[in-house]
Order: structure tokens, then sequence, then C-alpha cells
């Protein structure tokens, strides 16, 4: 009965058998996730020889200053469902939104988590940690920072999701009032996983922790500590609107000819080009879409500091809209108004990425 | 939880906007496909591709798959969900479609083989089969 109910006795190829499982649908399972992991097809065979043998491993989830976008976008998983997550891929032995249990009974579960599971579990973290006061954010009066080093502790791997758990986020947006950090500022003896995104696709979520239950150990990492499967290759390049920027064809306001057209966006400000993300492949909402599909440019939610990095409606080599305005207005002056439209739009953009743009009301009304 | 397809969404169609639009993306897949059929005729070498990690835009999917139809040969599993496994037009071209409990899609795929490997019936499952005939057939022995 104690081997019951303790799940990481038994291996997921076991509790699959038991449940009635036949080696085809087991095989499916292993298709679903390769698939999910963005691995090759080829793979799928080595997936079922690891997944057979595989144990789930037990989760501690923390949330510190964060909005729950990433837990929201979590529950939307799809594939697998975030009922199939706990039941098969990873023992969630604490969550504060998701559990049932509450107050000392939830850090009971916790301490129970990192004392059975000593070395071996996984920690997820999402929102970023303030060092300004240990008081901005606390749960159960435990300071985030102390909570985040005491759980980390014993842990094999530390997955940060979202960008404030891996490079502060909003919360970190100039001016930083609670002086918020990134995990990894903390974390330096464990490995630490960013899987970053405002909010991440949920089955990129999915798709680490499938990675760590399949192969017992983390994905190879970018520079930014982001899984290479999902966050390889840029927006831009996987684009399927990526021919009309080669052509030259792009949609100038949000309601002409190319915008109906489905024209290239990087002049309304798209982030694409700068952006490593899996969106043009894996989309959201079941496959439904995704932004550029849906007519807006890419934020760059996946990058550092994207929130402080210039409006989302400049495009990137040509910052300022109201400069594109001007300029125009002039074309006829010809070349030498254009170079100082170039100087005065690198003198902004580097205004803007050094210090934080405080705009009003009234800036609003004046620019429109 | 209610389903994003129990939403009642209303696709107000632009005049003059062609709904067969599709971005060109179903035509190098295509091409993919015919060389793996050619390998698979010659080498006998088997080919997946994962229709998920393809960059498809609006109309791309719907295009391959008109494209390919489904040919004489349909095949539906019952694990862990639907599966709909079709041979294409193309005999040796299937279309293997995987779902949840739920009715979600989990996998997307072609598969360029004589049969796909997951129709045939699996070492595994054949060891189990032999056991509960035979418990079938001796209800009284423990083997």
């Amino acid at each position: 009965m104690a081997e019951e109910l303790n799940p990481m006795a038994k291996t997921l190829g076991e509790s699959l058998r038991q449940s009635g499982v036949s080696r085809r649908g087991f095989l499916k399972f292993c298709s679903a996730t390769a698939s999910m992991m963005a691995l090759p097809p080829t793979m799928v065979s080595a997936v079922a020889e690891s997944l057979e043998q595989a144990k789930r491993p037990s989760v501690i989830w923390l949330s510190f200053q964060e909005c729950t976008g990433c837990t929201e976008s979590l529950t939307r998983s799809h594939s697998p469902t975030v009922e199939n997550l706990i039941f098969d891929y990873v023992s969630l032995d604490y969550h504060h939104t998701l559990q049932v249990a509450s107050g000392s009974a939830a850090e009971a579960a916790r301490e129970q988590a990192m004392h059975d599971n000593e070395g071996k579990y996984l920690v997820v973290v999402d929102g970023s940690i303030p060092l300004g006061n240990p008081g901005f954010s606390t749960i159960a009066g435990i300071s985030n920072l102390q909570m985040l080093e005491e759980t980390v502790a014993g842990a094999a791997a530390v997955v940060a999701v979202g960008s404030c758990a891996a490079f502060g986020g909003l919360p970190h947006a100039k001016p930083n009032p609670t002086g918020a950090v990134a995990v990894s500022n903390i974390v330096k003896d464990k490995p630490v996983v960013n899987v970053s995104g405002c909010p991440p696709i949920p089955t990129v979520i999915t798709g680490v922790l499938a990675h760590f239950l399949t192969f017992g150990a983390l994905p190879e990492l970018d520079s930014l500590g982001r899984p290479m499967v999902f966050y390889g290759k840029s927006i831009h390049d996987r684009c399927y609107r990526r021919p009309f920027y080669d052509k030259g064809l792009f949609a100038e306001t949000f309601d002409d000819e190319g915008a109906r057209k489905g024209w290239c966006l990087f002049r309304l400000g798209c982030k694409g080009p700068m952006t490593y993300n899996a969106c043009a492949t894996t989309k959201w909402n079941q496959g439904a879409s995704w932004p550029v599909e849906s007519g807006h440019g890419c934020l760059g939610c996946s990058e550092p500091d994207f929130w402080d990095s210039g409006g989302f409606y400049n495009a990137l080599s040509i910052p300022d809209s109201d400069v594109i305005r001007n300029a125009a207005y002039v074309a006829g002056a010809g070349v030498v108004l254009g170079a100082a439209a170039g100087a005065l739009n690198r003198r902004k953009q580097s205004k803007a990425a050094s210090e934080h743009e405080t705009v009003t009301i009234d800036d609003l009304d004046k620019r429109s | 939880m209610q389903k994003l397809r129990d939403i009642a969404v209303r696709v107000e169609a632009k005049e003059g906007v062609d709904p067969t639009t599709n971005h060109s993306n179903a035509t190098p897949v295509m091409h993919q496909v015919l060389h793996a059929l050619q390998r698979l005729k010659e080498r006998g070498e088997v080919t997946t591709i994962d229709l998920k990690s393809i960059p498809f835009g609006p109309g791309d999917e719907a295009a391959l798959l008109s494209i390919l139809g489904c040919g004489e040969v349909s095949i539906e599993l019952q694990s862990l969900g639907k599966s709909r496994i079709c041979e294409t037009y193309y005999p040796g071209v299937w279309l293997v479609d995987h779902y949840n409990a739920s009715g979600e899609r989990i996998a997307l795929s072609i598969e360029i083989n004589r049969v796909p490997e997951i129709v045939r019936s699996q070492p595994e499952d054949i060891s189990d089969a032999i056991s509960r005939l035979q418990q079938q057939l001796n209800p009284d022995s423990t083997a």
C-alpha cells in the first residue's frame, strides 16, 4: 500500500501497463512526447526506451513576484494536458495555486518532498526575487530569497519559468522598485534552465519537464540558458511571413492593404528578428494561431529586458515612428535630412535603452 | 473546462480575399515526401515528418492535407484517445493523426512506410496476448 502511494517507486512503463495501456498506446504517448519536446521523429524509439524506465520526478513549484500568467499558460497545455502532466510526467508536490492544501499543511508538503527526494527533485520558479526588502514578497512569512535558497539546496536542477524568473521581467523593469533579480542571479551552484516568455508557450514548459523525465537530464542550452530545441531559431527565421520581408513587402499600418494581405510586420515594430522562441511552429491555443498570424508583430517577450528596449511599435532599425512621419513630410528635401533623421533616431534609441521613458496621459494626447 | 472549439467563432470573410490562400509552405513538404518515397522504394528507408515542427501559415496545412487526401486504407486506433491513420492518394505515404482522450490533437505526422509502425502488433502486446489466451483456455493454471 505504501508503494502504491509513492509515485516514485514505479517506472512510467510499469504504471502505464498497470493501468491497461498497450505497447501501442505507449508508442503513441512517446510520439506525442517527442513531438512536444521538438525532437526529430527518429528519436521516438530512444524516447520509448528511456520513458519505459523513467520515474516521475518530484517537482516543487515556487511562485514569487509574478502575475500567475505562467501558471495560467501551463493549465492551458493540451499536449500533455496539465492533468496528464501531473499524473504521468511529474509528481507535482507543491504549487500554491494548484494544490488543495494551504497554510502550514502546504509548507509541510514542500518540506516532505524535499526530504523524501533529496538531491533528485526539480524546482520550478516563476516570478522574480526582490532583494530590495525581503518583506516585499513573502509566502507563509518566509521571504522569497530564503525560500528559494532553502528549497534549491537539495534540488537536482532549477527551471526558471517565464521572463521574470529567467531575466527579472516586469518587476525588474526600470526603475526596478523592489530590486528584483532573476533566479540565475542567486542560484550559482545548480543547473538553471531559463524557459522565458511572458508567458512561455505551455507546451514549451511541459516539454522541458518531459525532457527531464525522459532523459533524467536537462536539454542543451543557449547562451542565455534557454533550451536550444525551443529557443534555437529566431521568430523571423521561422516566420511564414518571412518571404514578404525578403521581397520587401511590408504592412505600413494595421489596416492598410499590406496588413490585409498578411505582409511582413517589421515596420510596425515586430521584434521577430531579435527574438528567439518557438511561437512560429508551436503556436498558441492548441496550435490555433500566434501573434504574427493574428496580425500583430512580436513583442520580443522571451528576450531579457524586453519591456525597456524601446516602444513595441517602433521598428527595430527605425526606432521612432514620429520621426518616420516627420521625415516623410520633407522627403523632397533630400538625403541630408534623412541622415539627420537617422542620427536623431540613434540618439532616441540609445536614450530609450539607457533610461526608462515615462509616458503620461498628456504625452499620449500630444502624440496622437 | 470549456474547450476552445466550444466557443462559437464567426469568421467574417473579407470580400476579395481568397479563402484558399496559402503561403506555399506545403510545396517544400511535398518535395520532401517525394524524396522519402523514392528512398522507401530503393532502400526500404522509413521517414517520418512531424508536421507540428513546420512553420505553416494560415491555409498551408489544409492545402497540404487536401493535396495528400485519403486513399484506400483508413484505420482508427483506440488507445489513450483516438488516432486516425490513413493512406493518402499516394500509396506508401500515410497520415498519422493522434488525439488525446478529450479529443484534442496531440501529434500530426506523415509517415512514409509500407505500414505505419504503430499499426503493427507490438511484441510486448503479443506476449501479453499469449498469456491472456493461455489463462482463458486454462483458467486453473497459474501460468
